[in-house]
């Protein structure tokens, strides 16, 4: 646990990092609502966005958060062979190992960026899982993309009206 | 970029409602200021806190602020979408504006139940809604798919559950098909001698339903058949059921089980898994007198024919001219098309030998519930005789209950039913053997009708009760078939040692072994222990999350008959709930081609599982069938042209949301 300083003011100085979670409706998300249910407790700072199927995280969602001010993504899925869609998750696998190259060059580093299986019965892992990313990127600190974020957003509008 | 459909996006009318849910929300997550919040946001008219969103009043309150500020676009935040995006889309209907104008924030689950820190979960809740409010002013009304549902049923599992689910449906006129993968139904029931607490004989209650399944014109029975795969969706499934070769046309036996009497072995040989391996049985068998269907089995494994070809096959002989059994059965692969389908594939009992220290499988004379109840049961192994392996009749027994139940080291759940079972058994121990039965708890637990009286009833019949977890099982010193049961009581404070001739084990009810194989081709969930998860444990316990499956019994966790039964029922009420409305209404989240930006390009066609996408090779376009898609939205994200898109989850909402949950305050 790093800076685990005593005082509130230095926890409140604490860097708190912002992360977008990308989970399935099947799976993850259930698994989130389970959390929820069992009032499991977990870092507040992931943002879930709700997709039907983790096939549905079109690459340029996650340059998209980066981009717009997020210190880390998080994908959850369904394992594999249990997808809703029935294979929806392999291909946001095979996606998500070229993305990872590609953030890579942009000098983002890995544990920004997580592809996580969980079920809908998986409340404690996802704890697990969000406490430990959190921590990870807390410790890389707030993201500086290299390059400008211009160059990787896409604005809603502009996408709509291409 | 302004929506077609409404005008400039921009001008937008939003009103947002925030939950307390009574404290639920409001304890942790400063309810006024996310609504103070919501107020400053753009194209935000309206914003509220209020007790409970989902209350009639907390409707009204919508529909009224639609009237009165002529909003176009709805904002709840509170529970789960699962739980009550359908009851607020209805409001917003109700209200004059489009369902799908509506945008749900989860701040219960996701927010106040898991961060106790109340000003990190109020920035969180901000965070939530002011994506939810970006995000709906580019939704577009859209209507939901109406699709027809197929009035025939599937129910996978003949026991008890099945068996009731099946005749309620049949009963109402609906066609059944009843696949069980053992050669007969009858399940766990008809193993039992006697139900608790009413004692009524489980063969007497459960045969006549057996065959009433049989002799029903609504139900086709297929038992020692298995569900190999299932397609299609809600209303309109396609499944495929393997039916395994019992080398005897189902529809020439009679069920006369002359063919037994003369087969080569003039005794069993083969272990009969219906006794528990406590008998033997021969390679042509009925699995227990009251089967049903009364149809012999053969089993390749034991049978010399199979074995040897050389068999004088008396059997067919016996079987003359009836011609019943046929060496040269294969199995049968069917497709049957239904519109609904009842899980109702029981439990397992948990193995005994995962707990070495309670010596089963070591000293002959410890037993599982279950065989006691063969041992029982008058058409058991000893034809309802109580007596010990070595055939003694014993005249001490020693009970133990929460074997492999409320155990850390196997399963953390109450198995339910087992203190019941116990309790029954030592009655039935007791008055068959006059046997002294000491039964050893950790908590007596009889929540049920009659349960507590009949503990009573048992407690004065005169069963000596010990409260204690027997730690440890060993032999006597005089090696004389007798086990010591080790426990400290605790309601005398002191160690007891116990002498008993007989230990039953009372264990407890685990998940089915392929219960993970079963959720996966019905694609539903399972919870902790492979149980299938319903899709809210109180308001809606027999439903899936997938439509048109519905689970009862004790698939979805231990429960009793009585418990199970009701299930059933009410399983098979909301399938013929929906099978009557005829149609069902779908979530208008299908994805679409926008032809015009089309480039013909393929990329999205091999992304659905589903074969949705067609390409018309004439324009060069891709095209998507919007009764085949299920509205993953696979395709959308592979798209190079952004000409996939997909209702609800359109590229603009999800940047918009991006940006909404990522924004500053």
């Amino acid at each position: 646990m790093p800076e685990t300083t005593t005082g509130s003011a230095a926890a409140a100085e604490r860097f708190e990092p912002r992360i977008v979670a990308f989970f399935c409706n099947w799976c993850t998300y259930l698994a989130a609502d389970l959390a929820g249910t069992t009032r499991l407790k977990y870092a507040p700072n992931i943002r879930v966005v709700r997709v039907m199927c983790s096939g549905r995280i079109d690459p340029q969602f996650v340059l998209d958060a980066f981009a717009k001010g997020a210190d880390g993504v998080l994908i959850g899925g369904c394992h594999p062979g249990d997808c809703h869609y029935e294979s929806g998750n392999y291909k946001t696998l095979r996606r998500f190992q070229l993305l990872r190259r590609t953030l890579r060059a942009l000098g983002i580093e890995d544990d920004r960026f997580r592809l996580e299986w969980l079920s809908a019965s998986e409340a404690e892992p996802l704890k697990t899982v969000v406490n430990d990313m959190v921590e990870k990127v807390r410790a890389l600190g707030p993201l500086h993309l290299e390059v400008p974020a211009e160059a990787f957003a896409a604005e809603g509008e502009e996408v709509a009206a291409r | 970029m302004p929506t077609p459909e409404h005008g400039d996006a921009n001008a937008v009318r939003i009103g947002v409602y925030i939950c307390h849910c009574g404290t639920n929300i409001a304890g942790t997550v400063d309810v006024h200021a996310v609504a103070e919040h919501a107020g400053t946001l753009p194209g935000v008219v309206v914003a509220r806190e209020y007790k409970y969103m989902c209350s009639d009043p907390g409707q009204e309150l919508i529909k009224a602020d639609i009237r009165e500020h002529r909003l176009d676009r709805i904002v709840v935040a509170s529970c789960s979408p699962h739980l009550h995006e359908k009851t607020f889309r209805g409001a917003v209907a109700d209200g004059g504006v489009n369902p799908f104008h509506f945008q749900m924030v989860n701040i219960r689950e996701h927010v106040s139940w898991v961060h106790p820190d109340k000003r990190a979960g109020t920035e969180k809740a901000d965070a939530l809604v002011r994506a939810a409010v970006s995000r709906v002013r580019h939704h577009k009304p859209l209507e939901t798919r109406r699709v027809p549902v197929r009035s025939d049923v599937l129910v996978v599992g003949g026991g008890i559950a099945g068996i009731h689910a099946a005749l309620t449906l049949a009963d109402a006129g609906k066609h059944v098909t009843l696949v069980e993968r053992e050669p007969t139904i009858g399940g766990h029931m008809a193993m039992f001698d006697k139900t608790f607490p009413t004692l009524d004989c489980a063969a007497c209650i459960l045969t006549p339903k057996m065959t009433a399944v049989k002799a029903h014109p609504n139900i086709t029975l297929w038992a020692y058949a298995e569900v190999q795969a299932v397609s299609g969706y809600v209303g309109n499934f396609t499944v495929t059921v393997k039916r395994k070769p019992r080398y005897v046309r189902d529809d020439v036996c009679v069920g006369c089980q002359e063919c037994i009497d003369a087969c080569v072995y003039k005794v069993g040989k083969e272990p009969d898994a219906f006794n528990l391996g406590m008998s033997k049985r021969k390679p042509i068998y009925l699995p227990f007198p009251q089967a049903v269907p009364q149809v012999v089995t053969i089993d390749p494994e034991s049978c010399i024919e199979f074995k040897s070809g050389k068999c004088k096959k008396t059997c067919v002989e016996a079987c003359a001219d009836r011609h019943a059994i046929d060496f040269t059965q294969q199995e049968r692969i069917e497709t049957i098309e239904v519109g609904t389908i009842l899980l109702t594939t029981g439990f397992k009992v948990f193995d005994a030998k995962r707990l070495p220290s309670y010596g089963y499988g070591t000293y002959p004379n410890v037993y599982t519930a279950l065989e006691v109840e063969r041992l029982l049961n008058a058409s058991g192994p000893t034809a309802g005789e109580m007596v010990l392996r070595d055939g003694r009749t014993p005249r001490t027994v020693g009970i133990i209950h929460c074997i492999g139940s409320r155990d850390e080291h196997t399963n953390k759940h109450c198995s339910r039913v087992c203190c019941m079972y116990a309790l029954k058994l030592a009655h039935l121990v007791q008055e068959r053997t006059g046997a002294e039965v000491y039964d050893f708890y950790i908590d007596m637990r009889t929540p049920g009708k009659g349960f507590e009286e009949f503990y009573n009833r048992v407690a004065e019949e005169g069963v000596h009760f010990i409260r204690g977890k027997v730690a440890d099982v060993y032999p006597t010193a005089e090696q004389d078939g007798r086990l010591i049961l080790q426990a400290e009581d605790t309601l005398l404070g002191n160690v007891r040692r116990i002498p008993v001739d007989m230990v039953i084990l009372a264990v407890g009810l685990e998940a089915q072994a392929d219960a993970e194989d079963v959720r996966r081709t019905f694609n539903i969930t399972c919870g902790t222990g492979g149980w299938f998860t319903e899709r809210h444990p109180k308001l809606a316990p027999v439903a899936t999350f997938t439509d048109g499956v519905w689970i009862a019994g004790a698939c979805q966790g231990p429960k009793d008959i009585p418990d199970t039964v009701a299930q059933a029922g009410a399983a098979a009420g909301e399938a013929l709930a929906l099978i009557n409305a005829g149609h069902i209404e779908l979530e208008p989240n299908t994805a679409y081609i926008v032809a015009a930006d089309c480039s013909g390009c393929k990329t999205c066609v091999p992304m659905c599982p589903y074969k949705a996408i067609g390409f018309d090779a004439e324009q060069g376009k891709a095209a998507i069938n919007e009764v085949l898609c299920k509205g993953c939205g696979t395709c959308v994200s592979v798209c190079p042209s952004g000409s996939a898109r997909q209702n609800l989850f359109e590229d603009d909402e999800i940047y918009a949301e991006i940006g909404g949950v990522l924004a500053h305050a």
